[in-house]
């Protein structure tokens, strides 16, 4: 039994057979051919290309595709097939280098592709993903294998691969799939995506694990707290049984809960909002009961649509939003690339990207960019109560910079007598430490805190989560992370200005009786996760949370912390672990 | 990748030899390795030459395409599973 931990991106549980789809690199060894063999592998590749146009063109209009995007990606991969100056290269390497067809359509292809994944440009470099896509259609196509589409399922099967493509999703039947775990990837990859939209759970980031997994393993995958377990043993397939099963039955008695308030039984209000990461999910956050958006992630509008987002792009993305939310707070926070959230896992020419040109600093350097995103965002805000967010602010200067920035729009669009909101709230993330050690400055120039736990935890334990190595020390469960917080409360509480947790701690059952107990009374989280934290916060008391808090405070280590939270929230949900 | 595919089929209804350039580098409109491989991004000035007897009419339509349809792109142009309303 192996447990591993990765990223959760779509939220469910499932015990299924694992099917290992390997698209790492096949290693296509250099051979060389004699020079009278030439034409027979330019034959060959020519045949190749004929084959796979073929099957693309199938696959394009066959019944299995059902969304315009996947279709697209198959129109220009389609494209690259009937380049000819793209076939040229490829026989031009044969000829002159004197190689086989697989060895020269792999060195090729990779070297597009590393030529994308050095493009400093997100939308860029994620293409690397559609070369290898392509250049592993036409290996199969020389190599003569059936490709890995598979044969129609016969039973429920949980994906392991390292990274979906669009073409292996699009090559399966998806009701037989119960759940997809991917070595790398990110909120916003493919398999994200997919999985959302087919609402299976998934995990991504889980480092390399195809190698653990055999073909008849059984995996347990579970979504909502980003954690696969390969081979389980009887028990735990028990446990996870019994916990998907509760899951269910929670889920509809939480449904009931959905119009009832997030009150503590001794009527402490708290107010529970959702991050959202997709347009898609605004739905969500309402059917989930939410009171509005905590956390509404603008990073989709540059990942996405190919094109870097123009000022009406982002006007008609919030103004939706923002109307569908009929007068509840949406707080959008501006662009935030860079470092992690660079699909496929491609960095920037950076050495050390987390530290580096990301978020907030990256849209104070690139001023165009910003202002058409402020400029959408303050036209957007005459629609309903939209407040805006700024990531990463470090210090003061920086805010003050930002919030300058803002003013200049406001003055342009005063000058056409564009109509905004000119009270609009500006807010910003506390997501650095210092930020944290001085909010109490900060607290003085914007209207609200919103504390983001997971770069906060990074930046204050110097852990990287995604490196297996280190991660088991990432957890907000450390006095250092708690001290900080607790300060920020504070600061936020004497200032009179607005505060939220919006980092995955809010929506860990765990951590809600001791954020309540440290002042929180905003919580902005995955909009699957409200009903649950609603269950707890109407199951507890102030006091008992205070009570609880106050303890923390005095506890010196993680596991100290962790368990002691743990075992409180159980005696009030035990359903919910 | 939408975009080049947009572009490269346009350049591709000419007769006319069209040439695009970014900065230093030049490549062939027609080609869509090419064109993906110059790393336009939004925002990159590009410069186009086109040479043959309907070059106009070819520089012309590519610049609708780049500068007054801005690529078809309807606003907000949404990831997988959005519903439009």
């Amino acid at each position: 039994m192996e447990i591993r931990k990765g990223i959760a991106v779509s939220p469910g549980v499932s015990i299924a057979r694992a099917l290992v789809m390997d698209s790492r690199e096949q290693r296509i060894p250099r051979r060389s051919i004699l020079p009278s063999q030439k034409a027979s592998e330019i034959d060959r590749v020519a045949q190749a290309f004929q084959d796979a146009i073929q099957e693309l063109t199938k696959l394009q209009s066959g019944t299995t595709i059902d969304q315009d995007n996947i279709r697209d990606i198959f129109a220009v991969h389609l494209r690259f097939l009937q380049d000819a100056s793209f076939r040229k290269r490829i026989t031009d390497f044969i000829e002159k280098e004197l190689t086989t067809a697989e060895c020269a359509v792999s060195t090729i292809l990779r070297e597009i592709a590393s030529h994308f994944a050095g493009i400093g440009d997100p939308y860029i470099s994620e293409r690397a993903a559609d070369i290898y896509d392509i250049e592993k259609r036409l290996l199969q196509k020389l190599v003569g294998k059936s490709r890995d589409v598979m044969d129609p399922l016969r039973e429920e099967v949980i994906i392991i691969a390292n990274d979906l493509t669009p073409t292996q999703t699009a090559g399966f039947s998806k009701t037989q799939v119960r759940g997809f775990a991917t070595e790398k990837g990110g909120r916003t990859s493919h398999t994200a995506i997919i999985a959302r939209t087919l609402g299976i759970p998934a995990v991504v980031a889980l480092g390399d694990i195809i190698d653990s997994v055999s073909e008849d393993s059984r995996v347990i995958i579970d979504g909502n707290r980003g954690v696969i377990v390969i081979d389980p043993n009887e028990d735990t397939i028990q446990e996870y049984r019994e916990y998907a099963q509760n899951l269910r039955q929670l889920g509809l008695k939480l449904d009931s809960l959905k119009n009832k308030p997030a009150t503590t039984r001794d009527g402490v209000a708290v107010t529970l909002l959702g991050n959202v990461e997709f347009p898609d999910e605004a739905k969500m956050v309402k059917e989930k009961g939410g009171q509005g958006i905590g956390l509404y992630r603008t990073e989709f509008l540059y990942l996405y649509g190919g094109t870097e987002p123009t000022e009406e792009d982002h006007y008609q993305a919030y103004a939706e939003t923002v109307r569908s939310f009929e007068g509840k707070p949406v707080v959008i926070r501006t662009m935030d690339l860079g470092a992690d959230k660079v699909p496929h896992g491609h960095k920037l020419h950076e050495p050390n990207p987390v530290l580096g040109l990301r978020s907030i600093r990256y849209c104070l350097q690139n001023l165009p960019l910003f202002k058409t995103q402020l400029r959408g965002l303050l036209r957007a805000s005459v629609l309903g109560d939209i407040r805006i967010m700024f990531p990463l602010i470090g210090n003061l200067q920086e805010l003050r910079q930002a919030k300058m920035i803002l003013r200049d729009v406001m003055e342009d669009l005063d000058e056409y007598a564009v109509p905004y909101n000119p009270l609009v709230p500006v807010g910003i993330m506390i997501e650095t430490p210092s930020a944290a050690l001085t909010a109490s400055m900060l607290a003085g120039d914007c209207d609200f805190f919103s504390i983001g736990t997971n770069d906060l935890i990074q930046y204050t334990l110097a852990v990287d989560r995604a490196n297996e190595h280190v991660s088991t020390m990432f957890t907000a469960a450390d006095p250092a992370v708690l001290g900080l917080i607790r300060s920020v409360i504070h600061d936020a509480h004497k200032a009179k200005i607005g505060l939220s947790v919006c980092g995955e701690v809010a929506s860990e059952p765990e951590f809600i009786m001791l954020l309540l107990g440290m002042g929180v009374r905003t919580l902005s989280l995955a909009p699957p996760m409200i009903p649950e934290v609603k269950q707890i916060i109407r199951s507890v008391s102030i006091e008992d949370c205070n009570h609880l808090a106050r303890k923390v405070g005095t506890m010196d280590s993680q596991r100290q912390i962790k368990n002691y939270i743990r075992d409180a929230a159980m005696k009030i949900m035990p359903e919910a672990f | 990748m939408r975009p080049a595919m947009l572009f490269v089929d346009v350049a591709g209804r000419y007769h006319s030899d069209i040439r695009v350039s970014h900065g230093p580098t030049t490549v062939d409109a027609k080609s869509i390795m090419q064109m993906t491989m110059l790393a336009a991004t939004c925002g990159t000035t590009l410069k186009i030459l086109a040479q043959g007897d309907d070059a106009r009419q070819a520089t012309d339509a590519l610049r609708e395409l780049v500068e007054v349809q801005m690529f078809h792109e309807t606003p907000a142009k949404r990831p997988l599973g959005e519903t439009k309303t």
